[in-house]
C-alpha cells in the first residue's frame, strides 16, 4: 500500500491540472461565442462548456473517455471506427517488428561476444545505426516497400525491428559478458566449448539484462509501427488514426488514440515485466 | 608527585545509561542497552567484540549518525548533535570512501573546504596532514591509482586536516591484509602520540585492540552491552614486539575471557 | 626477432587489404554495364578478403593505447567501407531501380548539388527545434529532479509515474502541439521538450540516490548543509547517470524533430523534404537528407561522449 499512495496522490494530481488546463485553454473559445452571440452568461456556465466542446482545443478527461468508451466497446470490433481494431493492427505490426528485433539483437549480440573481429567492426555501427533517424525515413520505407509489392504488415514490422534490435543487442552484450572472470575461468578447468559456456553461464546471466532491453525495445517497436502507419495516408492502426484526427482537427479523437496508444504502451511493458518477475523468480535470481 | 593533584578534568566523551532498540519487522532489537563509560583527554580506547554487538552503532551514537531513545551521550559536554554541528570530530569509516572525481589532495581538502577555511590554510593543512600518514607526493594522484592501504590513510589523513580533539574510527584497518595492518598499526600510535588525540576505535581483532589502546572496551550481542572495561598498563612507546611478551598476553587473555562471558563464542 | 614476427603478423591483413582493393575496383569497373559473372566473382572475392583483413586485424595484439585504438577504428572503417562498397556494387551492378535504393554516388551527387537547401533544413529542424527543445527540456528535467529530490513523498509517486510515461510513444502529442504553437518550429521543440524530459528526469533521479550511503554519513559528520552535499557529492556522483540520459536523448531530440514535421509544417525542414521528396520518388533526396541526419547525430552524440569522458574521468567505465 505504501507505494500505492504517493502515484495515487500524482495520478489525482496530473488528472485535476489536466482538467484545470482544458478550461483555461478551451476558455477563449467560448468567450468568442458568448461575444458572438450576443449573449452574457455566467462563469459557472462557461465553465461547463468548456467541458462539452464539440472542437477543443483540449479535450476534458471524461470526453476522450466517452470517445474511447463509444469506440472500443460500443463498436463491433470488426468495424473500421472501432478502436480495438485499429489498436490491435498497431499492436500486429509491433508484436511482429518485437519478435524480429528481439532475434536479431540476441544473434549480433552473441556473435560480438564471440568474435573479436566482429566486437571491433560491427559494434560502432550498431551504435552509429540508431543516429540514422529510421523514424524520419519511415514513411520513404513504406512507399518503397509498397511499390515492390510488400505491403501491409511487414514494412511496420521492419521499421519496430530497427528500433528493438538496438536495445537488445547492447542490453545482451552487457549481459552476455556480466560473468566474472572467477566464473570464467571455472568453466575453462571444465574445458567446457564455447557453447556449453554460453548456454550454461552467459545466457542465464543476461537475462535480467535481457528483460530491461526487452522494455525498452518493445516500446521502442510500438513507436515505430505508429510512426511507420503515418505516410501514405493510412486508413488504419492508432497512427493513421492520429493522423486523420489531425487532418480534420477531431481533437477528441486524436486524444483517445494517444490514450489507446499510451494504454497499450503501458501493457506492454507491464507484461514484459510481468514476465521478468515470473522468469527471475523461476530462476532463483528475484531479489 | 608535586603538590596537591590537579582536580579531574571533565570526561570527554561520557555515555550514561544509553539505549538504542530498533523496531524491525521480526520484533524489536536491542542494539544497546544500558551503556556506561568515560573516556578521558588523550586516551586511545578500543572498542571490540563479535558481530552485532553494538560497538559501531556505539561510535556512531557518539558521532550523531543513529540516535539513542533512552540515556545520555555527551561529548566534549554537549549533546552530540552540537558536537557534530561544533565538528568536535573527525570521523574514519571501513572503507576509505574517498571520491574518485578528487585528487588526494583534493579529498584531504574536502572538508576544509565544507568548514570554510581560508585557501593559504588549506593547502598548509593538506600537506601537514598527508605528511602524518606518508602519503607526500601523491597529492596528485586519484584514488584508484593508490592500493587499498595507502586510500586508508589518505582518509585518517581527511580525518586529521581539521581541528578536531576526537577522532572517531570504525574498523578502518579490516579490509587490509595482516602485514599492512601492521604498519598502519604503528603509523596509527605514532600518529597518536603527535597530535595528543582522543580516539575511539572499534575493531573485531583482539590483537589489534590490545596493541592499539590504552582501555579496552569489550561488548557482547543481544542485548548489546558492555561486558568489560580493562585499562592497559602497557608502556605508551610500542614496537611491534611487545605483542609476544607476557603482559600483551595477559591483557589479550583477559579480554578473551570477557568475550567468552558475553556468549560471543557460542 | 619479435619486431619481426610482429610484423609478419600484421602481413596477412595488409595483404588481404590491399587485394580486396584491388576486387573492389574491378567490381567497380565491371558494375557499370551492369554485372556479369565475374562482377560478382569480384564482388564476392572483395568482401571476402575484407572480411579477412578485419578479421586478422582483430586478431593482432598491438601495444599501447594509441595502437589499440587504431586497431579498433582501422576495423570499423573498413567493415562501414565494405558495407559502402557492397552497396554501391550491387545496386549499380544489379542494375537495382534507383527509386527502390538509389547507389551512394547518386546519393552524393545530389548532396553536392544540394547543400543550400539541405543546410537551410538542418538549421530548421536541428538547430531551432532539435537542440533547443534538448537544451529546455533536459534542463528542466534536471530542476524538476532537484526539486522532487527534497520530497520522497512526490519522489515515491513520480518515479513509476514517470517510467510509464517515458515508455509511451510521446510522437503522438506533435499534431496537438501543431495547434497550439503552429506549424513553425515552435512546436516541434515543443515535442522535442516533451519526449526528452521524462527519460532525463528518471535518469536524474536515479543518479542522485547513487551517492553511497557512507559518503552521506561522512558529509554529516562535517556538518555539511543540504546544498554542501549536493554540490560537493551528489551532483557528482550523478554525473555517469546524467550523461547516460543526455545520450538517450540526444537521438530522441533529433527524432522528434523530424517525425514532428510530419503533422504540419512550413515549407523547410528536414521532416517535411523527407515527406515531400518521398511523394516525388526523389529517393536520392530523400537519402541526403538521412545523411545529414545521421551526421548531425553522429556528432551530436560523439560531442557529449567527449564530455562525458573528460567529465566523468573518474568512472569504471570510462579507465579501460
Amino acid at each position: 500500500m505504501g507505494a500505492l499512495g504517493p502515484v495515487a496522490c500524482v495520478l489525482l494530481a496530473i488528472l485535476a491540472i489536466w482538467y484545470g488546463a482544458a478550461m483555461g485553454l478551451n476558455m477563449a473559445w467560448e468567450r468568442d461565442q458568448a461575444a458572438r452571440a450576443k449573449t452574457s452568461p455566467t462563469l459557472v456556465e462557461m465553465l461547463g462548456a468548456t467541458m462539452a466542446q464539440a472542437r477543443p482545443v483540449l479535450p476534458a478527461p471524461h470526453q476522450v473517455a466517452v470517445e474511447i468508451w463509444q469506440t472500443t466497446v460500443q463498436k463491433k470490433i470488426t468495424s473500421k471506427r472501432s478502436l480495438v481494431h485499429h489498436a490491435w493492427i498497431t499492436l500486429s505490426a509491433t508484436l511482429l517488428g518485437f519478435g524480429m528485433g528481439t532475434v536479431l539483437g540476441i544473434a549480433l549480440a552473441v556473435g560480438i561476444v564471440h568474435s573479436r573481429a566482429m566486437d571491433m567492426s560491427v559494434m560502432p555501427w550498431i551504435i552509429t545505426s540508431q543516429t540514422i533517424p529510421i523514424l524520419a525515413i519511415a514513411p520513404m520505407i513504406i512507399v518503397v516497400l509498397n511499390a515492390v509489392g510488400v505491403s501491409g504488415l511487414l514494412p511496420k514490422a521492419l521499421i519496430s525491428t530497427y528500433l528493438a534490435f538496438f536495445p537488445v543487442a547492447v542490453g545482451m552484450v552487457k549481459g552476455l559478458r556480466s560473468p566474472d572472470a572467477m566464473q570464467l575461468d571455472q568453466m575453462r578447468t571444465w574445458s567446457a566449448t564455447g557453447a556449453q559456456m554460453l548456454w550454461k553461464l552467459r545466457w542465464p546471466s543476461s537475462i535480467p539484462y535481457l528483460f530491461a532491453s526487452l522494455k525498452v525495445g518493445v516500446a521502442a517497436a510500438l513507436v515505430g509501427a505508429i510512426v511507420g502507419e503515418l505516410p501514405t495516408g493510412a486508413v488504419a492502426g492508432l497512427g493513421a488514426r492520429l493522423l486523420a484526427g489531425s487532418y480534420y482537427g477531431q481533437t477528441v479523437q486524436i486524444w483517445s488514440a494517444l490514450i489507446a496508444a499510451a494504454v497499450l504502451a503501458g501493457t506492454l511493458v507491464g507484461l514484459v515485466g510481468l514476465a521478468n518477475r515470473i522468469v527471475l523468480r523461476r530462476m532463483g535470481m528475484a531479489r | 608527585m608535586t603538590g596537591p593533584s590537579l582536580p579531574k578534568a571533565d570526561p570527554v566523551i561520557e555515555a550514561r545509561g544509553l539505549t538504542l532498540t530498533f523496531q524491525t519487522g521480526d520484533g524489536p532489537v536491542h542494539a544497546l542497552s544500558d551503556v556506561n563509560l568515560t573516556i578521558d583527554k588523550g586516551e586511545f580506547v578500543s572498542f571490540i567484540g563479535p558481530s552485532g554487538c553494538g560497538k559501531t552503532t556505539l561510535l556512531r551514537v557518539i558521532a550523531d549518525l543513529e540516535q539513542a531513545t533512552g540515556g545520555v551521550a555527551l561529548v566534549n559536554g554537549m549533546t552530540p548533535e552540537a558536537a557534530r554541528r561544533a565538528r568536535a570530530y573527525g570521523y574514519v569509516f571501513q572503507a576509505a570512501g574517498l571520491y574518485p572525481w578528487r585528487t588526494i589532495a583534493g579529498n584531504v581538502r574536502l572538508p576544509l573546504e565544507i568548514m570554510g577555511y581560508a585557501r593559504a590554510d588549506m593547502d598548509a593543512r593538506v600537506a601537514r596532514t598527508l605528511d602524518l600518514v606518508d602519503l607526500t607526493g601523491f597529492e596528485r594522484k586519484f584514488p584508484w591509482q593508490l592500493s587499498g592501504g595507502m586510500q586508508q590513510r589518505a582518509s585518517i589523513a581527511r580525518a586529521l586536516a581539521f581541528d578536531a580533539d576526537i577522532l572517531l574510527m570504525d574498523e578502518p584497518f579490516g579490509a587490509l591484509d595482516e602485514i599492512v595492518r601492521d604498519h598502519l598499526n604503528e603509523a596509527l600510535l605514532k600518529l597518536w602520540a603527535r597530535t595528543e588525540k582522543t580516539i575511539g576505535f572499534v575493531t573485531h581483532s583482539i590483537p589489534e585492540a590490545v596493541y592499539l589502546s590504552t582501555k579496552i572496551v569489550v561488548m557482547s550481542p543481544r542485548p548489546g552491552r558492555i561486558i568489560d572495561v580493562i585499562e592497559s598498563d602497557l608502556p605508551k612507546d610500542r614496537p611491534l614486539d611487545i605483542r609476544e611478551t607476557p603482559e600483551f598476553l595477559a591483557l589479550a587473555h583477559r579480554v578473551r575471557m570477557g568475550l567468552r562471558a558475553g556468549h560471543s563464542y557460542d | 626477432m619479435i619486431a619481426r614476427a610482429r610484423a609478419g603478423a600484421g602481413a596477412r591483413p595488409l595483404a588481404l587489404g590491399l587485394l580486396a582493393l584491388l576486387l573492389a575496383g574491378l567490381a567497380l569497373g565491371d558494375a557499370r554495364g551492369g554485372f556479369g559473372l565475374s562482377g560478382w566473382l569480384w564482388t564476392l572475392g572483395a568482401w571476402g578478403c575484407a572480411w579477412g583483413c578485419v578479421a586478422g586485424l582483430a586478431a593482432l595484439n598491438p601495444r599501447g593505447a594509441l595502437l589499440h585504438r587504431a586497431q579498433r577504428v582501422g576495423a570499423a572503417v573498413i567493415f562501414g567501407a565494405t558495407l559502402l562498397f557492397l552497396w554501391q556494387a550491387i545496386t549499380v551492378g544489379a542494375q537495382v531501380p534507383t527509386v527502390l535504393l538509389p547507389p551512394p554516388s547518386m546519393i552524393a551527387e545530389r548532396f553536392a548539388g544540394s547543400l543550400p537547401i539541405l543546410w537551410a533544413d538542418f538549421v530548421q529542424t536541428f538547430v531551432r527545434a532539435a537542440l533547443f527543445g534538448y537544451v529546455v527540456g533536459c534542463g528542466a528535467a534536471v530542476l524538476a529532479a532537484l526539486a522532487i529530490d527534497r520530497s520522497p513523498f512526490l519522489q515515491a509517486g513520480l518515479l513509476p509515474v514517470g517510467n510509464l510515461v517515458a515508455a509511451l510513444p510521446i510522437i503522438g502529442i506533435a499534431p496537438i502541439m501543431v495547434m497550439w504553437f503552429g506549424f513553425d518550429w515552435h512546436s516541434k521543440a515543443a515535442v522535442v521538450i516533451v519526449m526528452v524530459f521524462f527519460p532525463m528526469l528518471v535518469n536524474t533521479l536515479e543518479g542522485l540516490k547513487a551517492a553511497e550511503r557512507m559518503q552521506i554519513d561522512l558529509m554529516r559528520t562535517y556538518a555539511a548543509d543540504y546544498r554542501q552535499t549536493l554540490l560537493k557529492l551528489r551532483l557528482p556522483a550523478a554525473a555517469p547517470f546524467l550523461f547516460n540520459g543526455l545520450k538517450i536523448c540526444s537521438t530522441l531530440a533529433l527524432i522528434g524533430a523530424i517525425v514532428a514535421e510530419f503533422f504540419g509544417t512550413p515549407t523547410v525542414g528536414m521532416g517535411f523534404r523527407i515527406s515531400t521528396e518521398v511523394g516525388r520518388m526523389n529517393v536520392d533526396m530523400v537519402w541526403a537528407e538521412i545523411t545529414v541526419a545521421a551526421l548531425a547525430g553522429s556528432a551530436f552524440y560523439g560531442l557529449i561522449s567527449v564530455a562525458e569522458r573528460l567529465l566523468t574521468f573518474w568512472h569504471p567505465s570510462q579507465r579501460r
